[in-house]
């Protein structure tokens, strides 16, 4: 049965006792029970869902996760505990109760109690039915430890005496120098390293390579890898799109924390409120960047209120999965079902980050500038330019001011320019293109229906006319419209390729009309990069389409606005009766429905309408003040014409110039510097209430306020009437006496380096997860590492310096049976190494790892097309170049729905939710990437033709020589056999098809020693795949 | 991430490791056994076969389908011009929509826009022995309606694409879950030989809007890894790293594997690490794929009738090969075929959109049914064809629809599956799902009746919960149920 199965994974002592007993044998008298430890768990597991702290669904009065209330007569009257007395409590009879409708848990609920459960309850109640606060809730006691001892190991002895277990004995050197570069710079040691350390008398020897190690530069590369991880660290979005974003630095800032061993209460600081730090330094500022760490979306038709929901619950789960050990999750809809954590402590812990500043559907902002030393001074400069021209532009120019009041009259003018205009209205109005043309009573066009991509808009006007000098196009906004128009593309925008017009009349020719000028009341200069006007110019549309097609006046960003185009004829037309002004309009940009929605035609007579600079009516900005009268707001009207007079006079060119080339200067530059995301206040933070059932459309739930978990701070931390900040949350989740954040991050830390936590269940601190096997350990672990001042490394240091971290890996079966996860640590642990370290180990034997520390995210070689599932926009995947191709495994660009394939076969998570660990898996895929990824390919090819200029000089010598680089121990006969038998054939093989092994050395971009023989290197490269294959390779023994 | 049960079996399967490495030693294609997280059972250990056989033993309920083949259609199809008749809407062209249909339902784009009634753009006729009304642009499907369970009254929580792809496939709209193919080969193993018990292939539409589709997709969660669904591409090597480098023979290769299998026992035989021997099953089982995939893959050696059926061309990527290639799936046991054809997001000129995708999936749909009928398998493949979400019965931009959750349409066929049904209804204008509403954990709880497992039993621990497919919720239509 699945389930109760399912309550033996999770190691209930009573479970994994009693199989104890078949397995291996009685193991003495029943020990005490502990509430804790035995009983909690049962409880949670098969009752809480009912009869625990979701107040809502409390069934029958009863709730027993409290022990005044589990004594108290239910509503049936009955008392489900009474201490002591086993017969006459009620929980006792249902639990073991023949009859269907009374047992619990009940039938459909799928739970089952064993004998050995049930017992186990009877004699908890009988011996009292004692409560403890659970576990993780009570701050941690330093336990005694005699003085001298090594605390790691005196606690872990004390429990394998209580086992009748006994520790295993040291690793050899060999194994032990494998295992501390392993955990400590997550890299392979050089065969010499390992030999020094093997041949090194001095008792100290170990302690010396345990410093080195820990002074490593690798070592921050080595701890990020689980802290990126828990705090899922990636270089896109997540949703839909999944486009880029700058987070690099970050990772950079969590090396460099591990590095300069931060405390880990200012590492907490700075990421939760780096911003609110007084006078947060730059480093400070990116570290605040996790708060912009979690998955957001561009898609178009995404709700905000949607998705400021997920954001708000994405980083409660945040906080519940790196500090407190909490599935708060469950709290975004109910009150959780086990644990204390009520709907309300939910949302008042994300109303702390409901002042991170952010888009909330969208492109990311480019993030702060991270300049080093030498752009800081370079960006300095230039703003010290750029101040310097800007006060120059300030004036008072007191020279201009003749020429703003000319400039005034002539906008005011233009003002009414509509007054010399006369609409037509089209007698017919034809889309080539199929698109539903409908005349308006205001002689205004409106399209419907088909948007083609191309489309030729055909008008046909029957007005007369004297004396035309001059021909408008106005493009006008619309509800119907996306965007409101006045284009029908779905931002708004229209592309108008070129206007042709010419005067129809029965019996004569068509005769053509030819513009001479063309104005507009904006032009478009974004997306122009291809366009050889480097703009979307109204002179396109009469520019005979030399540029091609696809040119034309387009309008961004000013879409959803009436905009004007003039077009000034060659010379004066006078239409009259019999005649027909044909107007075509062509619009073949091509792409994206680039074609106008709504628009009217006008003539007029006034050559100043169409041909002076006044012709422009003023954009709408300026002449809302300019047809202002309120006498109160004119000094301030003075000051904006003024400002935009500055703009537009000819007189402040040159200097309006030198701006602008100062500032392209600086946003070229910055341009070069690198950004990260980081954390801004908002100065009004968003409102959060309660949603109920987590429904972001039900708007009834109250409003919170930033808070604590009530469960855990007394008021939920409330300060007066002060509202809590981030840096609050951060202040109490390191404070001394919190229960948690010590014990979680040790039990991480503690996995690191012996391959599972103390508590087993990494995530779940609360009543579903396991109580530590070890409470003692943990405990302690937990109040050294605040007492030593949240010192990191110091803990490291405590824990491999540890006979228990120095144990040998390798046991007797019976101990094996005896203990098969290894919960007891009476030995080593043994695993394959992280995705990122299998890497960096086949680099590294090849001499190709790079080791230079932090920078940009690289690319390794991807199979082609792995992306083609992405879009909007589509991706190529590009390769790094030879210079960043072989950086360590950690710097890998993180596309959170496409990772990088030999990450992921290896187990690397998406980073999508935190994850505090990771999985261990065992499958083909890892077989496939390490025998056919280029990059184990290359590795093995430049491992290859090192083994024959290094190694020796004959196959003997180098295949031992390449044993010692990948294996750090000699090969034995038998391995050696192997091998050589491979080798062999596979040099008869290439040397008679030499160029099969030309292709096959091509693979990867790294340079090929010239001198070495193909068919030899490719022997040789088979035999180095083989050894970067090996199970012995990738484990951490 | 091991447990007590797992190791326990791990060192049982030990005592007959000499035999079993035997048996890969010869090539007999040995599968998998360990990172078994087969909770509880000593079975998978002391079983001749070696192969995952799932957890769920014995079955809850007797099983009518064996596998699922899903054709997910990727952007969600508008029902309306699919398989949900509504002439009420075509009357109310160009009117307002009315607001008591839309009160409190979520928008998308359409967010603070005038909403109006938009005609569905095709005719639909009669199909089957029922007379079942669907969209005269798709004849196929009509001629095989009788086989078919349409769905008419589903609802779905998510409005955007990839959250609603989400939620379809592992019943939550967070990250980390398991996908149903992965849930469905840990809970029933796999049959198939040398291939994974999930695939997925994917196509394109030719109407250019090709929504992405994350691997998350199919990712198995929190499941162990060897549960994800592994996507057969339809270029470049149809499983990542499946080809042999350039210049390396497959003999060659096999050298290679022989060479590390041979030093991976050596070493355990110092270590004694049970890991060890799932290593060396893991390295035959990839060198076994390595040719079976490609074979699997290569459909020119199927009959030009059976080409002409589906109608597709070797290597032309089509949603119809991908079809004819589950069915070559299914045959080879592969326990969830998942195929995603895109481009069914059309807020703009739906109608020349559902132009082009009945041109590219009604006859492949038709073909796929027929197929297995005639080789009896339909009797134990449940075929499921899905959106993520419908469209509105409102217009978009004059031309289009927007995404719609509050009822669009799916059906189902094959195994277990009532054929000739239609199965809830929307209301007259094809906005909310009012008769027999059915929701994306109703559908898991019954696809998965169909499959032999309570939907309820089928669980694992994640995060203190007992996580399921159908989250706390899931009711078995048995309607829709032979």
């Amino acid at each position: 049965m699945i389930l109760s199965v399912i309550h033996h994974r999770r190691g209930l002592a009573a479970a994994l006792g009693l199989w104890l007993v078949t397995a291996a044998g009685p193991v003495g008298a029943a020990p005490a029970i502990e509430f804790n430890r035995d009983i909690r768990p049962l409880l949670s597991d098969n009752c809480f869902a009912c009869h625990g702290p979701d107040t809502a669904k409390v069934k029958g009065g009863l709730r027993l996760d409290l022990r005044e209330a589990a004594l108290r007569p239910a509503r049936s009257r009955k008392a489900a505990i009474v201490p002591g007395d086993p017969e006459a409590s009620e929980l006792v009879r249902r639990i073991t109760t023949s009859d269907e409708d009374d047992l619990m848990p009940p039938p459909e609920s799928h739970k089952v109690l064993t004998d050995a459960q049930r017992e186990l309850l009877k004699r908890w109640i009988a011996e009292g039915a004692h409560y403890e606060g659970h576990w993780a809730y009570t701050p941690p006691v330093r336990p005694a430890v005699p003085a001298g001892a090594n605390a790691v190991d005196h606690l872990v002895r004390e429990r394998l005496r209580a086992e009748g277990l006994s520790p295993a004995p040291e690793a050899d050197r060999r194994t032990l120098a494998r295992r501390l570069y392993s955990d400590l710079v997550g890299l392979p040691p050089r065969p010499e390293e390992v030999v020094a350390f093997e041949r090194d008398p001095s008792p100290e020897a170990y302690a010396q390579l345990v410093e080195r190690l820990l002074a490593s530069p690798h070592f921050g590369e080595r701890m990020a890898l689980g802290w990126l991880d828990v705090v899922r660290f990636a270089d896109t979005i997540g949703y839909h799109s999944d486009n880029p974003r700058n987070v690099w630095p970050y990772r950079d800032y969590v090396i460099r924390a591990f590095n300069a061993n931060k405390p880990f209460d200012q590492f907490t600081r700075e990421q939760l409120a780096g911003d609110l730090l007084p006078g947060a330094a730059l480093e400070q500022q990116v570290a605040s960047g996790f708060n912009r760490l979690l998955l957001t979306t561009e898609e178009g038709g995404a709700q905000p209120k949607d998705y400021e929901a997920r954001y708000l619950t994405d980083r409660v789960r945040a906080v519940g999965a790196v500090w407190l050990g909490q599935t708060v999750g469950c709290a975004q809809c109910h009150d959780h079902k086990f644990d204390p954590i009520t709907a309300r402590d939910f949302y008042s812990l994300g109303a702390f980050f409901a002042d991170v500043k952010e888009p909330i559907i969208g492109r990311r902002e480019e993030g702060l500038l991270v300049p080093d030393a030498e752009q800081a001074r370079e960006l300095e400069r230039l703003a010290g330019v750029m101040t310097q021209l800007e006060q120059r532009f300030a004036g008072p120019h007191p020279e201009l001011a003749e020429a703003f009041v000319a400039w005034e009259r002539g906008q005011r003018e233009a003002l009414d320019g509509d007054g010399r205009w006369k609409p037509l209205a089209p007698v017919e109005a034809i889309s080539a293109g199929g698109a539903t043309l409908t005349v308006r009573n205001d002689a205004s066009v409106l399209a419907s229906g088909a948007a083609p991509d191309k489309d030729t808009y055909t008008l046909r006007y029957r007005s007369e006319f004297a004396g035309a000098v001059g021909l408008r196009l106005e493009a006008l906004a619309d509800d119907a419209l996306p965007a409101k128009g006045p284009g029908r593309a779905g931002n708004g925008n229209f592309v108008l390729g070129e206007v042709l017009a010419r005067v129809e009349r029965e019996g004569d020719e068509p005769r053509r009309l030819r513009f001479k000028s063309a104005l507009a009341t904006h032009e478009q200069t974004s997306h122009a990069e291809a366009n050889p006007y480097k703009r979307w110019p109204a002179v396109a549309v009469i520019d005979d389409d030399v540029h091609g097609e696809n040119t034309g006046w387009a309008v961004l960003p000013q879409a959803g606005q009436r905009q004007q185009l003039l077009l000034e004829f060659e010379s004066p037309l006078n239409l009259g009766a019999g005649d027909t002004l044909v107007v075509e309009l062509r619009q073949h940009h091509g792409h994206g429905q680039h074609t106008l929605g709504c628009f009217r035609l006008g003539l007029t007579a006034e050559p100043e309408a169409v041909n002076s600079p006044a012709a422009l009516p003023p954009p709408p900005a300026i002449a809302k003040l300019l047809r202002a009268t309120d006498p109160q707001g004119e000094a301030a009207r003075r000051d904006e014409l003024w400002a935009h007079f500055k703009q537009v006079t000819p007189e402040l060119g040159p200097l309006r110039e030198a701006l602008a080339a100062a500032r392209k200067a600086q946003t070229d530059f910055e341009a070069t510097v690198p950004r990260s995301l980081v954390t801004e206040r908002l100065d009004t933070p968003r409102l959060v209430r309660i949603l109920p059932r987590g429904n972001f459309l039900d708007e009834g739930g109250e409003l919170v306020e930033p808070a604590l978990p009530a469960y855990l701070a007394a008021e939920g931390g409330r300060d007066g009437a002060r509202r809590l900040t981030r840096l609050d949350l951060a202040n109490w989740l390191v404070s001394r006496d919190h229960p948690l954040t010590a014990r979680v991050v040790m039990n991480r830390l503690w996995r690191q380096f012996f391959g599972v936590g103390v508590s087993k269940v990494m995530d779940d601190f609360g009543a579903q997860g396991e109580p530590p096997r070890n409470p003692a350990l943990l405990d302690w672990l937990a109040v050294e590492f605040m007492d030593s001042g949240w010192d990191v490394r110091h803990m490291v240091r405590l824990m491999v310096l540890s006979e228990t971290y120095r144990q040998a890996s390798t046991v007797p079966r019976d101990l094996l049976a005896r203990d098969p996860e290894n919960r007891e640590f009476a030995r080593q642990g043994r695993w394959r190494v992280e995705a990122e370290l299998v890497r960096d180990a086949a680099l590294s034997f090849a001499g190709l790892l790079g080791t230079r520390i932090g920078g940009p995210s690289v690319r390794p070689y991807q199979p082609e097309g792995y992306w083609e599932n992405l879009n909007f926009p589509p991706r190529t995947y590009e390769a790094s170049p030879v210079a960043e191709q072989y950086r360590r495994g950690l710097y890998v660009w993180w596309q959170r729905s496409f990772l990088h394939p030999s990450l992921l076969a290896f187990d690397a998570p998406s980073r999508e939710e935190c994850a505090a660990e990771r999985n261990r898996s065992n499958i083909p895929q890892q077989a496939l990437v390490l025998l056919n990824d280029p990059t184990y390919v290359e590795a093995a090819r430049v491992l290859a033709a090192r083994i024959l200029r290094e190694g020796g000089d004959d196959d003997v010598a180098r295949l031992r020589w390449a044993g010692r680089q990948v294996l750090v121990r000699e090969l034995g006969a038998e391995e050696l056999r192997v091998l050589q038998a491979l080798l062999d054939k596979h040099r008869a093989e290439y040397q008679a098809a030499p160029e099969s092994a030309e292709a096959f050395l091509a693979v990867g971009l790294a340079p090929r020693p010239p001198e070495l023989a193909a068919p030899e290197l490719a022997a040789w490269t088979n035999v180095a795949r083989v050894l970067l294959s090996l199970h012995e390779t990738i484990t951490r023994s | 991430m091991k447990n007590s049960s797992e190791v326990r079996q791990l060192l049982a399967q030990r005592q007959t490791r000499r035999v079993f490495l035997g048996r890969t030693a010869q090539g007999l294609g040995a599968l998998a056994l360990a990172t078994l997280i087969n909770p509880g059972l000593l079975r998978a250990a002391t079983a001749k076969s070696d192969r995952w056989t799932g957890v769920v033993n014995p079955f809850h309920y007797p099983p009518k389908a064996k596998r699922v083949i899903w054709l997910t259609m990727a952007g969600g199809p508008s029902h309306l011009e699919t398989f949900d008749p509504k002439p009420k809407l075509a009357e109310m062209h160009g009117q307002a929509m009315p607001e008591s249909f839309t009160a409190g339902r979520q928008i998308a784009q359409l967010q603070g826009q005038k909403l109006l009634c938009f005609a569905p753009q095709f005719k639909f006729q009669r199909f089957g022995q029922g007379g079942v009304e669907i969209c005269e642009l798709f004849p196929h499907i009509g001629s095989v309606v009788d086989e078919l369970c349409l769905i008419r009254s589903m609802t779905t929580e998510a409005i955007n694409h990839d959250p609603a792809h989400m939620f379809m496939n592992t019943g939550s709209q967070i990250a980390g879950r398991p996908s149903m193919g992965s849930w469905l080969v840990y809970g029933l193993g796999s049959e198939a030989e040398n291939l994974p018990g999930f695939v997925v292939l994917t196509s394109l539409g030719r109407g250019g809007q090709n929504q992405p589709i994350a691997a998350r997709q199919w990712a198995s969660g929190f499941l162990p890894s060897r549960f994800q669904g592994v996507h057969l591409r339809g270029q470049g090597d149809p499983v990542l790293y499946l080809g042999t480098p350039p210049g390396v023979t497959r003999c060659q290769q096999g050298d290679v594997v022989a060479a590390v299998n041979q030093l991976n026992q050596h070493h355990d035989t110092i270590v004694d690490d049970p890991e060890i021997a799932t290593r060396i099953v893991q390295y035959e089982m990839a060198f076994q794929m390595q040719a079976s995939v490609p074979e699997l893959m290569d459909l020119s050696r199927e009959p030009a009738t059976m080409l002409e059926l589906y109608g597709c061309q070797p290597g032309d990527g089509s949603f119809a090969s991908n079809c004819l290639l589950a069915r070559r799936l299914a045959e080879r046991g592969v326990r969830f075929i998942q195929l995603y054809h895109k481009d069914w997001d059309h807020h703009g000129a739906v109608k020349q959109g559902i132009e082009f995708k009945a041109e590219e999936i009604d006859r492949a749909c038709m073909a796929l049914i027929t197929d297995l009928k005639q080789r009896d398998m339909l009797r134990d493949t449940l075929v499921v064809w899905a959106g993520e979400f419908g469209r509105t019965p409102m217009s978009q931009g004059g031309d289009g629809r927007d995404h719609h959750n509050a009822g669009f349409s799916i059906w189902l066929a094959g195994g277990g599956i009532r054929p000739g049904m239609v199965y809830g209804a929307t209301d007259d204008l094809g906005y909310n799902a009012v008769e027999d509403p059915m929701d994306v954990h109703d559908l898991h709880a019954t696809l998965l009746r169909a499959l032999g497992i309570e939907h309820t039993r089928l669980s694992v621990k994640f995060q203190g919960l007992d996580a399921r497919l159908t989250g706390i919720a899931g009711r078995v239509v048995k309607d829709l149920l032979v």
